[in-house]
């Protein structure tokens, strides 16, 4: 089990796993991500792997790279994927690669909480 | 852009010429991020920059570099008309074939989950983007940006 990782911490929440990152996703920081979470999809096998994008203050295709990865494991797994709460710069990038047509992805409560208010 | 935009006169101007280290990324985005602070982008502005120089980085890293380390050679103009020009450039393997390369999704590293979008995203996040590339020798991508500012 992964118990320090400085660009991510976690929860298990019955069946799902869910992961906060935190800070850069690049090329360099990916790698080691990488390796951990998939430790962990491993060792947990998650009916649900949440990634929590709302701390990402940036992320470039790498991280488009590690989220595919994540989402090809885990489907392989038998499990589904979600991204929460992606920050504007994140969610450009995701929406560049068309991410929104094959990974389910769940907008911050304080955006949908404005929307309402307007 | 203007074609006349991308020509003009040259205010002020840094260069970095880092080693391919992963690690130098960062260090990377955060030089040339200071260094376009004079001209008071817009959050929006300076993340489109730090992506798309992040992209030319990374893939002197991975592809130019793969198997060796050597330099990175970054120089950032600013022209007149709050204009940025980023040249990032490596003495690297070169690119065969650079139309395949610029298209979306096109990569030749799969093991290493390359999502193929590093072009795709410095073309979309930048005004005008140049790629020259010769097999052998090197790359040289060169990357223009209107910063309008806050």
């Amino acid at each position: 089990m992964v118990k320090d990782n400085k660009l991510f911490s976690y929860r298990i929440n019955n069946d799902a796993l869910e992961i906060k990152m935190v800070g850069e996703i690049d090329h360099h920081s990916a790698v080691s991500v990488r390796a951990d979470i998939d430790a962990m999809i491993f060792e947990q096998r998650p009916k649900r792997l949440i990634l929590d994008l709302s701390e990402i203050s940036f992320m470039d295709s790498s991280g488009l790279g590690l989220i595919m990865g994540r989402y090809s494991l885990v489907r392989e797994l038998g499990g589904t994927l979600l991204l929460r709460s992606p920050t504007a710069a994140v969610t450009k990038i995701l929406s560049l690669a068309g991410m929104e047509r094959i990974i389910k992805i769940e907008k911050a409560f304080e955006e949908d909480d404005a929307n309402e208010e307007n | 852009m203007k074609r006349t935009e991308m020509c003009g006169r040259v205010i002020n101007s840094i260069k970095l010429t880092l080693p391919s280290y992963s690690v130098n990324e960062g260090i990377a985005r955060g030089a040339v991020s200071a260094f376009c602070a004079q001209l008071d982008p817009t959050a929006a502005e300076l993340g489109d920059i730090k992506c798309a120089l992040s992209e030319a980085v990374t893939n002197c890293i991975v592809h130019a570099y793969r198997d060796t380390i050597g330099d990175i050679y970054i120089s950032v103009d600013l022209l007149e008309g709050s204009v940025v020009r980023i040249k990032v450039k490596d003495r690297g393997c070169g690119i065969e074939d650079v139309k395949c390369a610029r298209m979306p999704l096109y990569t030749t590293d799969r093991a290493g989950e390359r999502s193929g979008m590093g072009f795709t995203v410095m073309e979309s996040f930048t005004d005008s983007m140049r790629v020259s590339s010769s097999k052998g020798k090197g790359t040289t991508v060169t990357l223009y940006k209107k910063i309008e500012g806050r």
